[in-house]
């Protein structure tokens, strides 16, 4: 299979995949507090709701920037899968997220705003993590292409394990779980009620929740490449990783948004850094 | 086909009452009865919602908060009055400044008896409101092709 074909497959299966995923932790989550939760396909029983449910649309931008926002994140996921440029790619992921933050931004509710700057404030805490992570590939592999990492054989994990640490601790804000769901809950009664979403309905919150299931397979695709040198036990880790996400999710608190970026950027420094620094040592610069 | 039935979205919001039917309204979502079984989310947000819960009667003061509640969800939309209260302002009935049932303000499509409402009839209470729900859907749908 040619790696276009792969990035093809990417744009069909991922919603397909990112749903069931997300099916699968409703599941998880209802069961670790006690309760049976919802069928396995309920996340696309709701977007197929959403699409049936009117759209009240506060102003021109909110739509075309959520269309963005979704069609740059398929470009993300294409690209990554297709073996471009991962340096782009997460230019690409970071256009797509301000397109949300822009649509957020379009309408007049309070909750919308303060979600939308929660939201710019994550993205503050996390793209020290995910730039370091670059270094790191492209100091031990010597490439930012999906293929060449994965055709190396190399076990990044062994190279880079203070950036995978570092890399899982931002990923809790990518998939907008506890303790960062400072921006976005899907839980009942958060403080900002939907936040980001609060002012979107019916076919705009479809379209947000399409990409999110795009992302988070790209997401777990970047998880991928740290355990890519054996195929099974790397789509094992990747799962294992999305459980332990789930674990996070369901045993922490809510942080402020001080506490997440400051302990963003200390991991980041120190776990991502600290490991930067003896792959020199040891490596050469 | 329609998806209501699978993935219904509940806004709950409390109007005067004693707080007894909300702490029920809250108990379904306990692990006891657990209401996402049915894909049920309680949302806080009348733009993602597709049924209104009321518990509680009308007074002066969050009149209009409920009519706000319900404009500013999007259709097709049901609203279920859960309790005495909610259906004719029970016990405050006679208060100098309850105007009465939720009926009063909006439209309502379900009854739902009870001081306070059990949590049993409460998720009865919304399951009839998804089939109502259902033909909502159909009309507004032949009303657009139309």
């Amino acid at each position: 299979m040619t790696h276009l074909s792969i990035g093809i497959a990417y744009i069909f299966l991922a919603p397909l995949v990112g749903g069931l995923l997300m099916g699968v932790d409703r599941i998880v989550s209802a069961r670790m507090q006690r309760r049976v939760g919802p069928p396995l396909l309920q996340p696309f029983y709701d977007v197929a709701k959403l699409l049936q449910k009117d759209t009240i649309i506060v102003n021109r931008l909110q739509n075309p920037a959520l269309v963005c926002h979704l069609v740059f994140m398929i470009a993300t996921g294409f690209l990554f899968f297709e073996g471009s440029d991962i340096l782009l790619i997460i230019f690409l992921l970071t256009l797509s997220a301000v397109f949300l933050v822009l649509a957020a931004y379009a309408s007049s509710s309070p909750f919308s705003h303060a979600g939308a700057e929660r939201e710019l404030i994550l993205m503050t805490a996390y793209e020290p993590m995910v730039l370091l992570m670059l270094v790191g590939f492209y100091k031990v592999i010597d490439s930012f292409s999906f293929y060449t990492i994965v055709e190396s054989g190399k076990p990044l994990i062994l190279y880079l394990p203070g950036i995978f640490i570092g890399f899982l601790y931002i990923l809790t804000m990518k998939f907008r779980k506890s303790p960062f769901d400072i921006s976005i809950s899907e839980h009942a009664h958060q403080e900002l009620v939907s936040g980001l979403t609060s002012d979107f309905s019916g076919r705009s919150i479809a379209l947000v929740n399409i990409a999110r299931w795009y992302e988070d397979v790209f997401l777990l695709g970047l998880v991928y490449l740290f355990f890519s040198f054996n195929v099974l036990g790397g789509i094992a880790a990747v799962l294992l990783t999305y459980l332990f996400e789930i674990l996070i999710d369901n045993t922490f608190a809510r942080f402020k948004w001080e506490a997440a970026l400051r302990s963003a950027w200390i991991v980041a420094l120190v776990l991502g850094g600290g490991n930067l620094v003896i792959l020199y040592a040891f490596m050469g610069v | 086909m329609s998806y209501f039935k699978k993935s219904p979205w509940l806004l709950h919001y409390d109007g005067s009452s004693c707080n007894g039917c909300d702490i029920e309204v809250l108990a379904c979502l306990t692990p006891l009865y657990d209401i996402e079984r049915f894909g049920i989310i309680n949302t806080g947000n009348p733009k993602h919602a597709d049924i209104l819960l009321i518990t509680g009667g009308v007074n002066e003061q969050n009149a209009d908060i409920i009519k706000n509640l319900y404009d500013q969800m999007p259709d097709p939309k049901v609203v279920v009055a859960v309790g005495i209260c909610a259906t004719s302002g029970g016990v405050f009935a006679e208060c100098y400044n309850i105007l009465g049932g939720i009926d009063k303000v909006i439209p309502v499509d379900v009854y739902v008896m009870g001081c306070a409402a059990r949590p049993e009839a409460i998720i009865d209470g919304v399951v009839k409101a998804l089939s109502i729900l259902e033909e909502k859907y159909t009309t507004m749908k032949q009303e657009k092709v139309a």
